[in-house]
């Protein structure tokens, strides 16, 4: 992983830039539409999701809980970065308020180095986090490879679903 | 039968001659299962009946085993149960090359001796024959002890069928699932749960002297290793670290485990850890995954697998640290290394085409030869023997546990209880 892209692309977020997906980003900061993407329609929560696009709001009720991750690839996509700011808000906001980031693989290969790959996904949003001066305390990472599957199929749809970091408040 | 299988290994090695590097070989029509004849045993001394029908035990062992081929006992014209009353000729007639005779004497309340021969129909003699004490508890180990034995004086072989194997199974209830760690004999008999989770479980790993298991448990959602003591149940914590604690194994000595630690920053790396003190040396530093660390049976190196140049590939590194050096560069990804016991081989998962699957690399000569042939088959465990394999894999959506020989001429299923069962591993050899 390049950590000085990684940077200027969570520095991207924080200005609440638009990247990635096919939407105009609305200049106002605090409500902005993004374009769906794709797989993230379910999230850990329940939240209420519809099928055009993920609200910007870091208010508890809609903010999205599940980051979703391509083929071998740790990278928090562009279009979950304001969902990881969100959350940084949030936390930022209350400083009691504490986090556990769990990451998780597809099936495919080895179970231990599969924790291996789910960690590295947790760990990006934990930086992701961090970077955005959330602190450390604040945050747990787990990992549970591919143990813990979302969608029990073997096809790529259901591999796209399992590669993703939930996101769940222990405060 | 030393003919039939000489033959087999002829067939192998040319095989193996026209090859470069990989060998995927069908298991059909190879090797041909020697006939062979387990009499049923007599009963002697006791009123009650057989405590244990040990001809059956006997037989179903020599035949999952692949090499041997029991004829039906209606095809059997005599059924002696001593070595006096055997008729060669009338075994030759049938066409089997050896011949088990035996029976079992009761000799107290719960107490019996089993007795047994072996006789090679061919030469007219006898080449075993043993008696042991055993109650009806453990007769089933003695008559898997006496498999044992015949097999080695057949095959030149260490036979495994007193042995042990474990595995995790997770069975789905509704929307939650239930984790189990289980043990059982190496032929699926006397399943015992070891421990039950809501949460998962992963990586077993036998102490060499089979009393206790070393296993990884999310129980609150955070990874753990545990240490387990078999016949008690109780287990102790033995590494609880801020992030990843995985992959356990332990030393050939029993005293250290070799285990991943992630720690909060999540870098994957090695470390031996020794068990009374829970102290731990860190054995790699790269940023890369290192994992799924094993020992070799020397106890001078660590084999473990890391993705430093790209992808999983398997490295080795001496126990007192230092540079790791890399063992396989055939495929894209070789993962979760496990030495055969006598050193010789190291088997692993090995990306083929495509395709996940068991690989087995001769140490010395450095070649591959893919045992497997399913799509998702891994965590491969060597039989104390060093001849056989068991390994995970799926058939029709359902996760199952299958054997193969070493050289990957005879794979056979496993009985496997409910749900997914996955990660088995073989015990060692019992010490008494």
């Amino acid at each position: 992983m390049s950590y000085f892209k990684f940077f200027a692309v969570a520095l991207f977020s924080v200005f609440l830039v638009a990247c990635g997906g096919n939407t105009i980003p609305d200049p106002d900061p605090t409500d902005t539409n993004y374009g769906a993407s794709e797989g993230a329609n379910t999230s850990a929560t329940g939240d209420d999701t519809t099928g055009g696009g993920e609200y910007f709001d870091a208010a508890p009720e809609t903010l999205g809980t599940v980051i979703y991750f391509d083929f071998d690839s740790s990278e928090v996509r562009p279009q979950d970065q304001d969902l990881v700011a969100g959350h940084a808000i949030r936390l930022n906001e209350n400083s009691n308020a504490s986090v556990r980031l769990e990451g998780h693989a597809d099936e495919r290969g080895s179970r231990e180095y599969n924790i291996g790959l789910g960690e590295r996904r947790s760990q990006a949003v934990r930086q992701m986090l961090m970077i955005q001066g959330v602190k450390a305390s604040q945050i747990q990472t787990v990992s549970f490879g591919e143990e813990r599957p979302a969608a029990m199929g073997s096809s790529e749809s259901d591999y796209a679903q399992n590669r993703r970091v939930e996101i769940k408040y222990t405060n | 039968m030393l003919k039939n299988l000489k033959r087999s290994l002829i067939i192998l090695t040319l095989l193996c001659a026209q090859a470069n590097a990989e060998l995927v070989i069908d298991v059909q029509g190879v090797a041909k299962p020697t006939p062979v004849a387990i009499v049923p045993f007599g009963m002697e001394g006791g009123a009650a009946g057989m405590p244990l029908d040990v001809a059956a035990v006997i037989t179903a062992d020599l035949k999952r085993s692949g090499r041997f081929a029991p004829i039906d006992e209606s095809k059997m014209l005599q059924k002696p149960t001593d070595g006096s009353d055997i008729d060669f000729q009338d075994w030759s007639f049938v066409g089997v090359e050896a011949v088990v005779v035996g029976k079992v004497i009761q000799t107290g309340v719960n107490a019996y001796t089993l007795q047994f021969q072996l006789f090679d129909t061919f030469g007219r003699r006898q080449l075993i024959g043993y008696r042991m004490p055993a109650s009806r508890g453990t007769m089933r180990g003695a008559a898997h002890r006496a498999a044992d034995m015949i097999y080695e004086k057949l095959t030149g072989i260490k036979g495994v069928f007193g042995t042990r194997v474990a595995y995790v199974t997770a069975l789905q209830q509704g929307d939650k699932r239930l984790y189990s760690l289980i043990v059982s004999d190496q032929d699926g008999e006397n399943e015992h749960k070891i421990m039950e989770s809501k949460d998962p479980i992963m990586s077993p790993a036998w102490s060499p002297d089979s009393r206790q298991l070393a296993y990884v448990s999310f129980e609150g959602s955070r990874s753990a290793i545990f240490v387990q003591t078999l016949r008690s149940g109780n287990r102790f914590q033995v590494s609880g670290k801020p992030g990843i604690n995985g992959a356990p194994a332990f030393s050939p000595d029993g005293h250290k485990l070799v285990v991943t630690l992630g720690g909060v920053d999540g870098n994957l790396d090695i470390y031996v850890l020794d068990i009374t003190s829970r102290s731990t040396k860190r054995l790699t530093t790269h940023r890369a995954i290192d994992t799924e660390g094993t020992w070799s049976p020397d106890g001078r190196h660590i084999y473990f697998t890391s993705d430093r140049s790209g992808g999983p590939q398997v490295y080795r590194i001496s126990v007192n640290g230092g540079t790791p050096e890399r063992i396989t560069f055939e495929g894209s990804y070789n993962a979760r290394p496990r030495l055969s016991p006598d050193g010789t081989r190291l088997a692993m998962v090995h990306n083929d085409r495509g395709n996940y699957r068991i690989a087995v690399m001769n140490l010395e000569r450095k070649d591959l030869l893919v045992l497997s042939s399913g799509q998702q088959d891994e965590s491969p465990s060597f039989a104390p023997n060093s001849d056989i394999l068991i390994y995970a894999t799926w058939q029709r959506g359902n996760g199952v546990l299958e054997t193969v020989s070493a050289d990957g001429l005879i794979r056979q299923k496993m009985a496997s209880g409910q749900g997914d069962v996955r990660e088995p591993v073989w015990s060692p050899f019992p010490r008494f």
